[in-house]
């Protein structure tokens, strides 16, 4: 029989002040089993633990139950104490009586009897758990990360410099992603590519640090410490070793028809092409949807014209398989579909643009070489209005509840760079709030209004229509309390940002969680903002949610020292809560092994005796202890019953439904 | 039937004979002519002497396939074609060695109900004779013509296919009519469209009659555990006492979860029960669930493919948007 003994945390007033802590240690001290409870003011603290150990060793207890906060918080700590005074960490029980009851009950009696039940549940699993043992396993000095915008990069360089070995997988043909676009970056007003390309040509230059570039995450395996991963490099037509980045498959492609991504559609380029000059790896790619070899068979003349003879029209999609001990996401964002806003007339008039593309205009690497000009018309626009919050903090359901966060800055840097350039323009700003928390934000933010005359106006905008050539861009002025009308020449949209769209299958290949706006979710949102609640997946950059690029720098570097944490250990304890299974009720059907995402589970012919002399040779399932992590998926999907988790078994969970459900 | 009986001895006794296999499962006659029952056959004689197919061969072979397991040497079984689904999916679950198998695809028009005959009125039946689609059924108080489409078992009336998925050789003399798949889920469609009261008021009449006989249970492919979790002591749930009536009609719900996904639609589950309970309802109710919110899926179709309940993709349905009204 076992001697369990309880504790009843008040975590000061987070508990005691809704759960009467006394009744509920009175209370379970008289369960069957219970030998001994207490209750105290953090049974976190040093005392408190001291407390624990005390009563472990004075009352001889097998087994203790800590009434307190989720396990996440300190089911860890518990664990330990548990362990510094003899007991087997693994008899160890938290019933969560704060996050789970005084956090969401206001009624002393109902928190009371609740806590009460928590605390018999935990009792009940409690008598039925056996001490577990820990092992261990070896990782994989390797990390991976997904994406090659500025997040990645910084991810990456950081790792490299601690001296692992990085894999960056990026799925368009360079990396640089949307930082690569972008004009100035504030507050500085430095030129965004003349403070990233020296970062790009680190990473390529950079030993410990291999680019797959057109390249996807196919599958991933395994656990924290011993992923694999398959690796998806699609087929660019053009050979990687051999291509010298010369250029001249654009020059002489005949097929011009494909939009530029790079510049946001804005205009054209070859069916062969390097993104923008700056591209790492400087290797060209052919888009199979326009080159007219690849769609008719017939053309050919960059292969003829390419001295590298780098073209190869047979290339095929290849895949690579590589242990990593560490995964990082770093996705980026894209601009928010604007289907929902048709009341800005995006899609009606081409000189209504979002914020993204008239960083491309302003691009001297753009379209226009810089020069700023409308798209419809390719005229100096005068008046120009900006739009704000336009798909952000919009609770109507056609938008993003959240804040975009970097459209004010860009915003005030867009207005004022137009102005500095164009002294002979007006420009307004139509905005909710103006937000600038941040290093020399609101002083920039205040040079737009004060040295640059841009005309901020607070209201939203109803409206944007076309009339005689110019765009009427209605709206409020909530300051005056008027309704105005502004006939502009070029319309500019602060469109939400949302997450990468590949995003959603990532995180399903690492089962890791994603938020109701596909922002990844992080371990805790203050305490453990860089890693996913997953072990051995990071955070890095948009993917988590919205950020400037200093922000999503520091967030970088935090991931990095993260994940360099990880490598640096030899060994990692692996979770002695494994699957086990029965080899007398297994029937070897094969349902476990196709569940298991770890690959853990494998079959063995095993000779068995069936009485009278006589055996039998059964197929059954046997699980590999240092890979299995403990998901259950097994458990469930076994037809039989025959596979159970160690901890978590079959009995102990009825036994908790039970205790919950006995009144 | 007879000249398909004949073919089928012939064939049985020809592979003893040139040693393919050792022994051969088939039917053999009951205590009444209606009530054949599986059977091993180990030579030409035991063949001659006892080995019968007739209308009344509803009976799914292919769960004893796994008892012979244990025993060498290569069998011989004929299989329906729906029996073959059954085959299929024991292979896919590792059940059976299919190597060590030989199969012999048998023609069926479909198998008689002797409940269905005897609702006609028809009692102390000795023989059938069998023209197309009019059975002539032979008694001790004489002779009866039906038609067969209103004396089938209800698995034959609602036949998922009359293609054979797995084979060595076929035996088909008369060509098989098309099994009309619509008519399959048109009575689970009747009870999701009731309110949740009447589809349970429906279930626990149906239910309450059931006397724990396990005979469905027992005939069904998909339940091959070597312990029962309802024979076994440690699970919790054998013979346990119930707190109402309806309780313990839960191992109905509990042993259709089992096979969900692995149940081919045999409908040996509903031919066995001796209280006729449509427990085939239970199981194509979750099939039909299956196919519309995984796309199609036909357990035992074919021995590689991925189940859906036991196979992730990107595309499966969110959690929680099945929940309509009514479903």
């Amino acid at each position: 029989m076992q001697r369990i003994g309880v504790f009843v945390c008040w975590c000061g007033s987070n508990i005691a002040a809704t759960v009467d802590v006394k009744r509920v240690a009175e209370t379970l001290g008289q369960e069957p089993g219970v030998v001994y409870s207490a209750d105290y003011q953090y049974m976190c603290s040093e005392n408190g633990q001291q407390l624990i150990k005390t009563a472990i060793k004075e009352h001889g207890l097998t087994g203790i139950v800590v009434c307190s906060c989720s396990p996440r918080m300190h089911e860890a700590t518990f664990r330990k104490t548990a362990e510094s005074a003899g007991l087997n960490p693994y008899m160890v029980e938290i019933a969560n009586i704060r996050e789970q009851v005084s956090w969401i009950h206001k009624d002393i009696e109902e928190a009371t009897v609740k806590a009460i039940i928590l605390g018999r549940t935990a009792i009940a699993k409690l008598l039925l758990n056996t001490p577990l043992t820990a092992g261990e396993t070896g990782v994989t000095k390797r990390a991976l990360v997904i994406g090659g915008g500025i997040a990645g990069i910084q991810t990456a360089l950081d790792i490299a410099e601690a001296g692992y070995e990085v894999d960056i997988v990026e799925q368009r043909p360079t990396i640089g992603g949307r930082m690569a676009q972008l004009d100035k970056t504030f507050p500085t007003l430095d030129c965004a590519a003349c403070i990233l390309t020296p970062k790009m040509v680190d990473c390529a230059q950079n030993e410990k640090i291999d680019i797959l570039s057109y390249s996807e995450v196919e599958e991933v395996k395994g656990f924290v410490g011993n992923f694999t991963v398959k690796i998806r490099k699609k087929a660019r037509y053009i050979d990687e070793k051999k291509c010298t980045g010369c250029g001249i498959c654009m020059s002489v492609c005949p097929s011009k028809k494909g939009l530029n991504e790079f510049n946001m559609n804005l205009n054209n380029r070859p069916a062969a092409y390097i993104p923008f000059a700056q591209a790492i790896p400087n290797v060209a790619v052919i888009d199979p949807e326009q080159c007219i070899k690849l769609k008719t068979g017939k053309c050919g003349l960059c292969s003829m014209k390419c001295e590298a003879k780098a073209i190869d029209y047979t290339q095929q999609d290849s895949f690579v398989e590589r242990n990593y001990g560490a995964i990082v996401v770093a996705t980026g964002f894209k601009i928010a579909d604007l289907k929902y806003f048709n009341e800005y007339g995006y899609a009606d008039n081409k000189d209504v643009i979002t914020s993204l593309e008239l960083e491309r205009l302003m691009n001297a690497a753009g379209p226009t070489k810089g020069t700023l000009l409308r798209p419809s018309d390719n005229t100096h626009p005068h008046v120009i209005t900006f739009i704000q919050c336009v798909g952000s903090r919009d609770i109507s359901g056609c938008g993003k509840p959240y804040c975009s966060k970097i459209c004010c800055m860009y915003t005030a840097k867009h207005a004022m760079l137009i102005r500095e350039k164009y002294p002979d323009t007006e420009v307004h700003v139509f905005y909710i709030d103006v937000r600038t928390p941040g290093k020399n934000y609101d002083e920039f933010y205040r040079r737009a209004v004060e040295q640059y005359d841009v005309d901020y106006i607070k209201g939203m905008v109803g409206k944007v229509y076309n009339e005689n050539g110019k765009l009427m861009v209605q709206g409020s002025d909530l300051l005056s309390n008027e309704q105005i009308t502004i006939a502009s020449d070029l319309v500019v949209l602060a469109a939400a940002i949302e997450p990468e769209p590949s995003v959603r299958k990532i995180a399903t290949l690492l089962t890791t969680s994603i938020d109701t706006n596909n922002f990844l979710t992080e371990a805790h949102a203050k305490l453990r903002p860089v890693e996913s609640p997953t072990a051995g997946i990071f955070l890095s950059g948009m993917c988590q949610g919205p950020k400037d690029i200093p922000e999503t720098v520091s967030q970088a570097s935090a991931c990095a020292a993260k994940v360099i944490g990880l490598l640096a250990k030899d060994k990692l304890k692996c979770n002695p809560c494994v699957s086990i299974s029965d080899d007398s009720m297994c029937i070897g059907c094969g349902t476990c092994a196709n569940v298991c995402p770890y690959g853990a589970i494998t079959y063995v012919d095993k000779e068995f005796r069936l009485g009278g002399g006589k055996t039998e040779v059964r197929r059954v399932a046997s699980v590999n202890e240092a890979v299995c992590q403990g998901c259950g998926a097994c458990t469930v999907a076994c037809p039989s019953g025959a596979i159970d988790l160690k901890g978590f078994t079959t009995k102990q969970i009825m036994a908790e439904v039970e205790a919950v459900c006995k009144r | 039937m007879q000249r398909i009986e004949n073919l089928m001895k012939a064939k049985a006794i020809e592979l003893l004979e040139n040693g393919t296999v050792n022994r051969v499962l088939g039917w053999t006659a009951g205590d009444f002519y209606y009530d054949n029952t599986p059977a091993i056959f180990n030579s030409k004689e035991e063949i001659e002497k006892s080995f019968v197919y007739n209308s009344f061969c509803g009976a799914n072979l292919s769960k004893y396939l796994v008892k012979e397991r244990k025993n060498e040497g290569k069998i011989l079984v004929f299989l329906k074609p729906c029996d073959t689904y059954s085959f299929n999916q024991l292979v896919k679950e590792h059940r059976v060695n299919k190597d060590n198998i030989y199969i012999v695809g048998i023609e069926c028009q479909g198998h008689l109900s002797i409940e269905a005959i005897k609702a006609k009125g028809i009692d102390g039946v000795v023989g059938l004779e069998e023209n197309g689609e009019e059975v002539t059924v032979k008694s001790i108080y004489g002779d009866k013509t039906v038609v067969r489409g209103e004396v089938m078992l209800e698995k034959c009336l609602s036949c998922k296919s009359k293609k054979h998925v797995a084979y060595d050789e076929l035996i088909i003399v008369n060509e098989m009519p098309e099994a009309d798949s619509m008519k399959r889920f048109s009575k689970v469609a009747e009870l999701e469209a009731m309110t949740a009261d009447e589809r349970f008021a429906f279930w626990k009449s149906e239910l309450s009659k059931c006397i724990r006989c396990n005979a469905c249970r027992n005939v069904c492919p998909a339940c091959t555990c070597t312990k029962c979790v309802f024979d076994n002591p440690e699970s919790g749930v054998d013979a346990k006492a119930n707190a109402d009536k309806f309780e313990e009609k839960l191992f109905h719900i509990i042993r259709s979860f089992h096979v969900t996904g692995r149940c081919t639609d045999c409908g040996e589950c509903s031919r066995v029960c001796p209280q006729n309970i449509p427990l085939h309802l239970i199981n194509r109710k979750y099939i039909k669930d299956i196919n519309e919110f995984y796309g199609e899926y036909q357990a035992g179709a074919d021995t590689e493919s991925k189940a859906p309940l036991t196979a992730f993709t990107t595309s499966d349905i969110e959690p929680g948007s099945n929940l309509k009204e009514g479903k």
